[in-house]
């Protein structure tokens, strides 16, 4: 029966989420997440280093014998779980899954080397909301450099190093300091958006673009499954927390039966997500069944996670309308990532092909 | 410690010895209880090894490539599922000895006289009487029986009750406390005298169900399972194990109701709709990620972590069962108008796949209802998963006899 993912978590893997919560709870507590959102520096460049120069985490997909740990997807699907719960601003679904994959493809080791140590930060320019296999936008490659405007570059502004598809196939490393990075105003303030501007830049061939593209978002894909759970469960852990103290009518508005069979529905659907996310995780690490796990788990995710924020701040009623209650970050990443890596209707198409439910 | 090792090697003994091609059915079932092979982890001499419960799959997998017959776990669901946790619980070494290895081979069917007209989700507040009259005429001789209880009333709803030997029955043995308190739990003999079972036809046309009515049935004493007024404790065992039966099943993609749906989609292309196209694929995904929530269950339980999904896995499949028949009867068109067969049945069995979609979309309408209603199973993980307030209640301190009715 070897033919069945391992749908549960090793020993190792709960000890690393451990270390990670720990880590982020010093780092990454929602005021300071929600401060940080305002000003000049969006991401938490220290919880970054901590958790990619401290413990070595951006190099897990990287084999050992090309700089990395030597991990799979599983450790960081595990990692990505507790980014969610924190909705902690710092790139690694970007740079140490997606920027990485992409350079897995290619050949380019130095490169990968560096985003596996964490001292560099990349990022794929790729428009945040394209799935595996959709179409994505191209700059032009002439007289040996890149010419073009990229919108929805996801973490750019944290970005060393971005790898840029052009019209010749190829996929390019452009120093970030050779092209005009500008923020975009984007709905999720913890994941924020830029305009990538290619003025004659110089680029760097990396491989083919369409291979390392496809591979990058589908991993990007099936991974933010992990980090949708992490944030529903914590929306959901938080939820049920305070409808056992808040009280009205003089009792716990947790007792109320109409709340109560929402939350219990709302807690199956985030079981349910647990499993499919495991999967994804389980299937990209051993290669098996691994497009229709990361279809099956992006066809289901996005509507728990966006589920169960939208209840976290029903629930919340008043408090849940504020700035200052972080039930808003966690909405706002929830929507934001039912578009990211492309949505559940995307997914679900792709699945019909993939498992002849052909469309009429 | 039993290990797997030692269970295959016990398997090639016991098929060994009793080749399955030449041997009958029912002497094999009773030689692989005999040799601890038919439930693992139950303790020797009760079918099973004292072995680890995960353990049980290496059996059921040599034994089913070696083409040994099975128990048809399907025939008797509640004996099995129900039934014997709660007589290995709470039973005499003479019940478990009596019970267990008819009603694993499948040679005593079971069922459950729970539910009555005035008592189904709020099941404690059951009417049905059993008063001690010691020392009165029963079949067995007053010393094995210990005196007798004499049983009426009414129960209903009562699947199977129409091919079984043997029922869980739960009465009212005192009035003057509150209704948890004066609950005892029996083992009823469906055919003694006194038991009148009538078949209550239901949606689908069959009778799957029955009202039984209880007049003056004798039960001896040596047939109540735990002590007198500890029913409802020992009722828990029962209704518990009636909701995990269903978490640990394996099944493989497609396995469950989406695979005919999914199959006829395939075969009938006139008879596919963009509207249908976006339904069939949503319920595909919500069945696949099901299945494996019930994969992953399953891991945890052989890894010995058992987690609290189970509580939501019965409820996840009422649905999905219900959606998805519902959405097959509108994809046949012309003949999702028609039905297979209205005839009046007393089956045997439930047999979902052996139907056409409308017998499936009305059967499932009870899945919700069966074991517990949703709404019911929603009260239990709200408070039992997720912590919450229970429902200020108004009947815990009255005795039974003065509740409203
Ligand atoms: C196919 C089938 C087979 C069955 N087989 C058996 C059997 O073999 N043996 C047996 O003993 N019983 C059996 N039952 C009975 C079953 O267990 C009961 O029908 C069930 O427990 C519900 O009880 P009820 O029908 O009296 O509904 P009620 O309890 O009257 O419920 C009516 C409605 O009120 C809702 N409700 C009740 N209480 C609450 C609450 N606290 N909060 C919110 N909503 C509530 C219910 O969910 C339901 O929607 C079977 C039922 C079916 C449909």
């Amino acid at each position: 029966m070897s033919a069945q993912p391992d749908l549960l978590y090793s020993e190792e893997e709960e000890a690393l989420r451990a270390a990670v919560r720990d880590l982020l709870a010093d780092h990454c507590d929602a005021p300071g997440v929600i401060a940080r959102t305002e000003s000049d520096t969006p991401h938490d460049l220290a919880a970054w280093k901590a958790l990619a120069d401290g413990m070595g985490l951006a190099g897990l997909l990287v084999p050992e014998d090309r700089g990395g740990q030597g991990a799979s997807h599983r450790e960081v699907a595990v990692v990505l779980e507790e980014l969610g719960r924190a909705v902690a601003p710092v790139p690694y679904l970007t740079s140490a899954v997606v920027a990485t994959e992409a350079l897995l493809a290619c050949d380019a080791d130095e490169l990968l080397a560096e985003l596996a140590s964490g001292r560099r930060i990349g990022a794929l320019a790729v428009a945040l909301n394209v799935a595996p296999g959709g179409a994505y936008k191209v700059v032009r490659h002439e007289d040996g450099a890149l010419h073009g405007e990229l919108t929805a570059i996801a973490d750019a502004r944290a970005a060393d190093v971005l790898l840029v598809p052009a019209d010749d196939g190829g996929l390019y490393a452009v120093d970030a300091t050779d092209a005009t990075v500008t923020p975009q105003v984007s709905f999720d303030l913890t994941r924020p958006l830029a305009t990538v501007t290619l003025d004659g830049a110089r680029g760097r061939l990396l491989g083919d673009a369409e291979a390392a593209v496809h591979r990058a978002l589908r991993a990007g894909a099936g991974l933010l499954a992990s980090e949708q759970f992490g944030l529903a469960e914590w929306t959901l852990t938080e939820t049920v927390r305070y409808l056992k103290e808040r009280k009205q009518f003089n009792r716990p508005v947790g007792g109320f039966q109409a709340l109560k069979h929402r939350l219990a529905q709302l807690w199956l659907e985030v079981v349910n997500l647990r499993a499919a996310a495991r999967n994804a995780a389980d299937a990209l690490a051993t290669g098996a069944d691994a497009d229709v796990a990361v279809a099956v788990a992006q066809a289901y995710a996005a509507s728990v996670a966006v589920h169960a924020a939208e209840e976290a701040l029903q629930l919340h009623a008043g408090i849940g309308m504020t700035w200052e209650h972080p039930v808003h970050l966690y909405l706002k990443r929830a929507k934001s990532d039912s578009i990211a890596y492309g949505t559940a209707g995307a997914h679900r198409a792709r699945l019909a092909e993939l498992v002849d439910l052909q469309a009429p | 410690m039993t290990d797997a090792a030692e269970l295959q090697r016990r398997t090639a003994e016991l098929l060994a010895a009793h080749p399955p091609a030449t041997t009958d059915r029912l002497d094999f079932l009773k030689a692989r209880f005999d040799a601890g092979l038919a439930w693992v982890h139950y303790p020797e001499g009760l079918g099973g090894l004292g072995a680890p419960r995960s353990l049980q799959v290496v059996v059921d997998a040599e034994l089913e490539a070696a083409g040994a017959p099975d128990n048809d776990p399907r025939r008797n669901g509640i004996g099995l599922g129900m039934a014997a946790p709660t007589i290995l619980k709470y039973g005499t070494e003479e019940q478990k000895q009596r019970y267990l290895r008819p009603l694993w081979v499948g040679e005593e069917i079971w069922c459950q006289l729970f539910s009555e007209p005035g008592a189904g989700s709020d099941l404690a507040a059951l009417g049905t009487r059993a008063v001690r009259e010691d020392g009165g005429p029963s079949r067995l001789s007053e010393a094995e029986s210990g005196g007798d209880w004499v049983v009426n009333g009414q129960k209903v709803w009562t699947s199977g009750a129409h091919n079984s030997r043997w029922a869980i029955l739960i009465a009212r043995t005192d009035p003057d406390v509150p209704k948890h308190a004066g609950i005892t739990y029996f083992i009823c003999d469906m055919t003694d005298p006194g038991v009148d079972v009538r078949p209550l036809r239901q949606i689908t046309g069959e009778a799957e169900f029955n009202e039984v009515f209880l007049t003056d049935v004798r039960i001896p004493d040596s047939r109540r399972l735990g002590e007198t007024g500890d029913g409802w404790r020992v009722a828990q065992t029962t209704l518990n194990n009636e909701r995990v039966a269903i978490g640990g099943m394996r099944l493989p993609r497609e396995g469950g109701m989406i695979g005919p749906v999914s199959k006829t989609w395939r075969d009938r292309p006139e008879l596919r709709t963009q509207d249908l196209h976006q339904r069939l694929l949503k319920l595909w995904v919500d069945s696949e990620v099901a299945r494996l929530t019930a994969e992953r269950l399953r891991q945890q339980l052989v890894a010995g972590q058992p987690g609290p999904e189970g509580a939501g896995m019965k409820l996840a499949f009422a649905r999905l069962n219900q959606e998805i028949s519902g959405l097959e009867v509108e994809l046949l068109g012309e003949e999702g108008l028609l039905y297979d067969d209205w005839t009046m049945r007393r089956p045997e069995l439930v047999d979902f796949t052996g139907r056409e979609a409308g017998y499936r979309y009305l059967r499932s309408k009870g899945n919700s209802i069966e074991g517990g209603t949703s709404e019911v199973l929603l009260n239990i993980v709200a408070e039992r998963v997720l912590g919450l307030p229970a429902e200020p209640r108004t009947d815990k301190d009255v005795a039974w006899k003065d509740l409203a009715r």
